[in-house]
């Protein structure tokens, strides 16, 4: 039996104890993610797969115009389908982890378990808990955004022409973008009530999806001002724009460092509304 | 003196809304090392506010709340070291087993890989979980995950372990176990407070107790104390056909000598009176003329304490 010792956190200073609970929220977080990794490899593996399956493999090998509407999709931005979609799909596959690691957990973890609650009773300050969320969603997201380079390889049919011009660009855009598309999860979890989140999908997920230039740059939208103006309230646009800016810079696309500064205002403001949610929800 | 390890002084939460909610009207508690302090009232009574504010979970309206010297709604992170909470609820981490739970908890409080798992080790056996180290929370009953989660809220070896409401959803045997693994706490240092509406858990477990209602505290004194506050008075609950036409009854039995109060309930007269002889046999005698169903008495208990004080029953 042990005697009633103090432990060790008591004699540290604070920023010690925060910082070591925060790294074993972290580590607890890596711990399960190991454990579960089959059904995190099929979650960030499927979306991309099948959209190459489908759009840069099938379709491609369809006979007729008719048929084959990515061609003249692609035609129209100047190069073959495959080079348009893979930003899009790399921004979808950094979006949705963001959503999975962040958004869905936290609808079940106050809705139904409660689980939260003892993270909350960890002693580094409330806000640094939601932080954590964010951050491991981040890494999620990189790891997701790198899957989808080796499929874009070897599925389609026509080869991608991605080159990148500048590696500390790409990897500003990336991080950047995952930890907005956690800081966006964290948002949609905390302002969401637990027993509507399944209805997020419709209503938050696929618009800004389909309305993210994702499968489609930026600049193709001129025909219509209003649409081309109004989808930039969309963090996704600049996610999908600055992969295209980093990979695919032939095809056209926003200036590089309007990007990257819209991502910073956007990754503030979800941050700020996250946190702000978060703290909302736990502490009464 | 003992050092008084939980300090509330003027406490008071008002939830706002279109009609503001007053949770806690004034609290004042203070709780010495090493006690057992039990806070026993009916729900909503303001138990689960009071111990929410204690650990950091809801901002007070007014007062502050010192735990072992420090301020909690000032320094919440810094005051959580010092703070084990175990909730109404089931809040075990349903992705890891029960081992990991201890000691993922002890790495966020900053213990080193080695002394997490000899802690968790050291608490397996303590709350004799060694046996189900590897189970899941999903597979553990009420009982055990209860006894998971105070080894967990202690794995830190905080100075003060919160328990709120813990024998709610136990079996009888349950919650004996529950009360002897709490019982063991004071042997490490740990000072204990709890929320019960069970008047039997409150005289069971607890050192001293507030009787807390409406938000605010009643009457605060040691369980032995506080029975012997009625002088041997008893309670009589008659159960009669027409509850609603009692009132004559009632004056008649206030004339009685020993009797103290008699006032009307939803089937019949609850009657205090000083026990003796031949009291029991005047009451059924007036009353049966009123169509008397039943009779049932109870001795001196903390329950008798709380209607003697609100009136009411705890479970009304």
């Amino acid at each position: 039996m042990s005697n009633p010792t103090v432990s060790p956190v008591n004699s540290v200073s604070p920023f010690t104890s925060y910082t070591r609970a925060f790294g074993g929220l972290l580590l607890r977080d890596l711990y399960v993610l190991r454990r579960e990794i089959g059904p995190f490899l099929i979650r960030v593996c499927m979306n991309p797969l099948l959209f190459l399956f489908v759009f840069t493999y099938i379709m491609p090998h369809m006979e007729g115009a008719a048929l084959n509407p990515t061609a003249r999709m692609a035609a129209g931005a100047g190069a073959n389908f495959s080079t348009v979609l893979l930003p899009g799909l790399i921004a979808v596959a950094i979006m949705f982890s963001g959503i999975a690691a962040v958004a869905l957990p936290l609808a079940q973890e106050f809705g139904i378990t409660r689980e939260i609650d003892d993270r909350v009773m960890c002693p580094l300050p409330v806000t640094a808990v939601a932080l954590e969320k964010v951050i491991f969603s981040a890494v999620q997201s990189i790891f997701a955004a790198c899957v989808v380079f080796p499929m874009a390889y070897y599925v389609p049919s026509t080869k991608v022409e991605a080159h990148v011009t500048s590696w500390p660009f790409l990897i500003a855009v990336v991080v950047l973008a995952s930890l907005l598309s956690g800081a966006l999860g964290l948002t949609i979890g905390t302002l969401v009530p637990p027993k509507q989140i399944g209805l997020i999908f419709g209503v938050v997920v696929m618009p800004i999806t389909f309305l993210g230039c994702v499968y489609y740059p930026w600049i193709a939208l001129r025909f219509n001002p209003v649409l081309q103006y109004g989808v930039l309230i969309n963090p996704i646009v600049y996610i999908s724009e600055g992969l295209r800016a980093a990979l695919t810079p032939a095809l056209g696309h926003m200036n590089q460092g309007l990007i990257l500064l819209m991502l910073c205002i956007f990754l503030a403001l979800l941050l700020k509304i996250g946190c702000d949610g978060f703290r909302r929800r736990v502490i009464s | 003196m003992a050092e008084t390890i939980v300090d509330i002084t003027g406490l008071r939460k008002v939830y706002p809304g279109k009609t503001p909610v007053i949770a806690i009207d004034d609290i004042d508690l203070h709780v010495e090392d090493r006690e057992i302090y039990g806070l026993l009232g009916p729900n909503g009574a303001g138990k689960t506010t009071t111990i929410s504010i204690a650990t950091t979970r809801a901002i007070p309206t007014a007062g502050t709340v010192h735990i072992a010297g420090t301020d909690v709604g000032a320094h919440p992170a810094i005051a959580r070291r010092v703070i084990g909470v175990v909730p109404q609820y089931n809040t075990l981490d349903r992705s890891c087993t029960i081992a990991e739970n201890i000691s993922f908890h002890c790495r966020y409080f900053g213990f080193s890989s080695a002394d997490a798992k000899a802690r968790t080790a050291e608490l397996l056996d303590q709350f004799r979980l060694t046996d189900r180290a590897t189970a899941y929370p999903q597979q553990l009953s009420g009982g055990l995950a209860q006894r998971v989660q105070i080894a967990r809220a202690i794995a830190h070896r905080p100075r003060v372990l919160f328990l709120d409401e813990p024998s709610a959803g136990l079996d009888p045997q349950s919650r004996i176990a529950m009360w002897e693994a709490v019982k063991g706490l004071r042997e490490h240092g740990i000072t204990v407070v709890l929320t019960t509406h069970y008047m039997e858990e409150a005289d069971a477990l607890c050192d001293r107790l507030a009787i807390i209602d409406h938000g605010r505290i009643l009457v605060e004194d040691t369980p032995a104390a506080l029975k012997g506050s009625l002088g041997g008075e008893k309670i009589y609950e008659l159960k009669l056909d027409h509850p609603q036409r009692s009132e004559a009854l009632a004056a008649l039995l206030r004339s009685l000598d020993g009797v103290t109060t008699v006032e009307p309930t939803d089937e019949g007269l609850r009657v205090v009176a000083h026990a003796r002889d031949g009291l029991l046999a005047h009451i059924v005698g007036m009353a049966s003329e009123y169509g008397l169903r039943d009779v049932a008495t109870s001795e001196a208990s903390l329950e008798a304490v709380f209607i003697k004080l609100t009136g009411r029953d705890l479970r009304e």
